[in-house]
């Protein structure tokens, strides 16, 4: 009988959340399938149940730790049309989106720095000992403080506006519970300059790297898709309210201006037995042809054009390295995320400025209903809250589609594509071989904590299985 | 016979009035005693037990113990602290306090407590993790006894000064909770302008105002600039 072995990358390393990589060999060691399948599974769309809609925004933020602001702010908009807002006060939107500015930012700023620039700088088969941000710290001292001073300035945009780093509470159904005092405001102006200065430098690194490693980046996970994202109706890129927009993998308009509220009709979930986590698609397109891509790759491609003056001229660069059609490089959203670093950066500059922060017209309401869908672009990608709320003001329905969730089936793609080309045939599996699969996964900035709504570090887990399914050989990293 | 009378708490000599309890003796002399069922305008009930001090080396609650002449009381001694802990703690364990994701968080008074006895983690004891509906069915309030710490707060205010006996205890030991007179909070005559719906009664998240959660910013609530306290803490600014 043909005997197939299995490699399991189990835990995953320098990404959120808990999972695996399962590598399926034929008798002659080349790669016949391979999964990245997520262990972990948490269960808030069931537990929510019951709570009152207020909570909802405080509640559903601790799927994650990262990224919580994303899902604060997802959830307030989806609680604003059950409390009948459609369009919040100056202060309160202005003072959301300079709360979300922040966290694209940092989250943008540590996967970049803290968790993808090991692979970038020392290579993706380096010395392992190296191959992380102590090992950055110590080759790259200037780079590093860069990094970190960056993530505290998004992280204290999000104190000043949410009222915690972490875990804030000031969005609320209807508008905010705050403005920002002029104190925090000089405060945050010390250091916008500065900011400025370093997101530049953050997107001339990514763009160099793209450049001088373009042969890498046409054949490691590269391959065609679709690409969703909010656009603000006139096309150009809204990170925190707009128009759902999705492209074919040549550019072309598979659906534009389509009112969030109504995904469900463009959208449908695929559940597979073998991952806590769901196969999003297109719903015309069809469940085999149908997935498609989210995130800062996403977001460069389905937008026309990017509102500040300094990432819209690199959004031009971005898109003239792929002849103006789409970019379907997994590296390039390295690059795409430094871009929205600069784009964020040059939006809290303005608010900042803006004298509506310190407004005091903060909360409105309006006739209650039953329904409610928010949608925001995270820093992962497109994340879709749905609830229903009946009339004693307790939650009935929640579904939560993650950004991450959206790029599943683009990810084992990237798995599949990248184990063909560096483990086919191979006899011994080294580190340096595994890391080039999770250097795959890694790409997506993927958040699996999140996209299962799951708790805990996130692991990777390669295993070798024979044709009967027996284990041969495993390597294990533990995150925990 | 002297309406005022003498004792010492902590070594510190106090005066209190004939009659006055160790604790209205404490507070008007400027002494804090730690307190959960007590509040300002209310008949004291000593259940919570937390104002448990030593007068004369005997185990009292000072919000019902009337002050003795000449008598010594231990407050802030380890002994006590012990105590208190350890009984804040299994209030705790009792309920579902999930301080983040509860929108009396920053005026619990429960929190405060847990942060100025000390209480940072988990502690000995396991959870019950009471699972009981949550009633909604009020328009303007809700009733979430998962959070209750049967302080009976809420019970006396019904009873005594809105005059409506709509919250009772049911059950017995380990199952007594709050209930309402009622099969639900909507089928009461409670009303949102009530002192039992004060968010001031409540020392928890119990008993919640519909729609008004989150309203008061991180660093604004009523324990984010100075610890529970005396005359900081729900009541103490509302006497009835």
């Amino acid at each position: 009988m043909a005997k197939t072995r299995v490699i399991e990358i189990d835990p995953l390393t320098r990404v959120e959340g808990h999972g695996k990589v399962t590598v399926h060999l034929d008798d002659n060691n080349n790669v016949d399938e391979a999964r990245l399948h997520i262990v972990e599974f948490r269960g808030f769309e069931r537990f929510i149940l019951g709570r009152l809609y207020w909570e909802v925004p405080v509640i559903v933020q601790r799927l994650c730790g990262i990224c919580p602001v994303s899902h604060h702010l997802a959830a307030s908009k989806a609680m604003d049309n059950i409390v009948g807002v459609d369009r919040l006060t100056p202060t309160a939107e202005k003072m959301r989106r300079l709360m979300h500015y922040g966290q694209i930012m940092q989250s943008n700023v540590l996967h970049f720095f803290h968790l993808s620039s090991p692979d970038l700088l020392f290579g993706f088969d380096s010395n392992v000992d190296k191959r992380n941000i102590f090992g950055i710290i110590q080759a790259y001292p200037d780079l590093a403080v860069k990094g970190i001073k960056m993530r505290k300035f998004g992280q204290e945009v999000i104190r000043a506006t949410a009222g915690k780093k972490i875990h804030g509470t000031s969005a609320i159904p209807g508008g905010v519970n705050k403005n920002l005092s002029l104190a925090e405001r000089d405060h945050l102006l010390q250091e916008i300059e500065q900011m400025i200065e370093w997101a530049q430098e953050a997107v001339s690194i990514a763009e160099g790297y793209c450049v001088d490693h373009l042969p890498l980046l046409q054949q490691f996970a590269t391959f065609n898709s679709s690409h969703i994202s909010l656009v603000r109706e006139d096309g150009a890129m809204d990170l925190y309210h707009g128009v759902l927009r999705a492209i074919d993998a040549s550019g072309n308009v598979i659906f534009d201006q389509v009112d969030y509220r109504n995904f469900n009709d463009y959208l449908m979930e695929e559940v597979r037995s073998w991952s806590y986590m769901k196969f999003p698609f297109i719903k015309r397109r069809g469940n085999l042809d149908g997935w498609y891509r989210v995130g800062p790759l996403s977001r460069m491609n389905t937008a026309g054009f990017i509102d500040t003056p300094l990432a819209d001229e690199a959004h031009q660069a971005f898109r003239a390295f792929s002849g103006g059609r789409p970019n379907q490089m997994s590296l390039a959203y390295h690059w795409a995320r430094m871009i929205e670093v600069l784009h964020c950066v040059e939006k809290i500059r303005h608010l900042l400025h803006d004298p509506d922060l310190q407004g005091s017209e903060l909360l409105l309401r309006g006739q209650r209903r039953e329904e409610g869908i928010g949608v925001i672009e995270a820093p992962r990608g497109t994340l879709f809250h749905h609830y229903r709320v009946d009339e004693n003001d307790q939650v009935t329905f929640c579904n939560l589609i993650v950004s991450t969730t959206n790029n599943n089936e683009a990810m084992n793609r990237a798995v599949t594509q990248v184990a063909k080309a560096h483990l086919s045939g191979q006899k011994t599996i080294t580190e340096g071989m595994l890391n080039q699969i999770e250097v795959a996964v890694r790409a997506y900035d993927p958040c699996l904590s999140c996209a299962t709504h799951a708790l805990g570090q996130m692991p990777l887990d390669v295993a070798l299985y024979d044709a009967a399914g027996q284990l041969l050989d495993r390597r294990l990293k533990d995150g925990r | 016979m002297s309406k005022i009378l003498k004792f010492e708490i902590d070594g510190v000599e106090i005066e209190a009035r004939r009659g006055q309890s160790i604790m209205q003796a404490a507070d008007d002399a400027g002494v804090y005693i730690p307190r959960l069922c007590d509040v300002e305008g209310l008949e004291p009930q000593g259940s919570c037990r937390v104002c448990v001090v030593k007068q004369n080396g005997r185990v009292v609650s000072a919000c019902t113990q009337p002050a003795i002449e000449g008598s010594q009381v231990e407050n802030e001694t380890e002994e006590i602290l012990g105590y208190r802990r350890d009984l804040v703690r299994m209030l705790y364990h009792e309920g579902n306090h999930l301080c983040p994701i509860c929108e009396a968080s920053g005026r619990c008074e429960l929190q405060a407590m847990g942060y100025r006895l000390g209480i940072t983690q988990a502690t000995k004891y396991p959870y019950l993790q009471p699972v009981r509906p949550v009633d909604a069915s009020h328009p303007d309030i809700v009733l979430d006894t998962n959070r209750c710490i049967l302080c009976g707060r809420c019970i006396r205010a019904s009873r005594d000064v809105d005059g409506k006996h709509v919250f009772e205890y049911v059950g017995r030991g380990i199952n007594k909770r709050v209930g309402v007179n009622g099969n639900r909070l909507a089928d009461t005559d409670v009303e949102l302008k009530d002192r039992a719906i004060d968010l001031a009664t409540c020392p928890v998240g119990c008993i919640i105002q519909k729609g008004q959660g989150f309203f008061a910013p991180i660093g604004e609530r009523q324990f984010d600039k100075r610890p529970i306290t005396l005359g900081v803490g729900p009541g103490k600014e509302k006497k009835t």
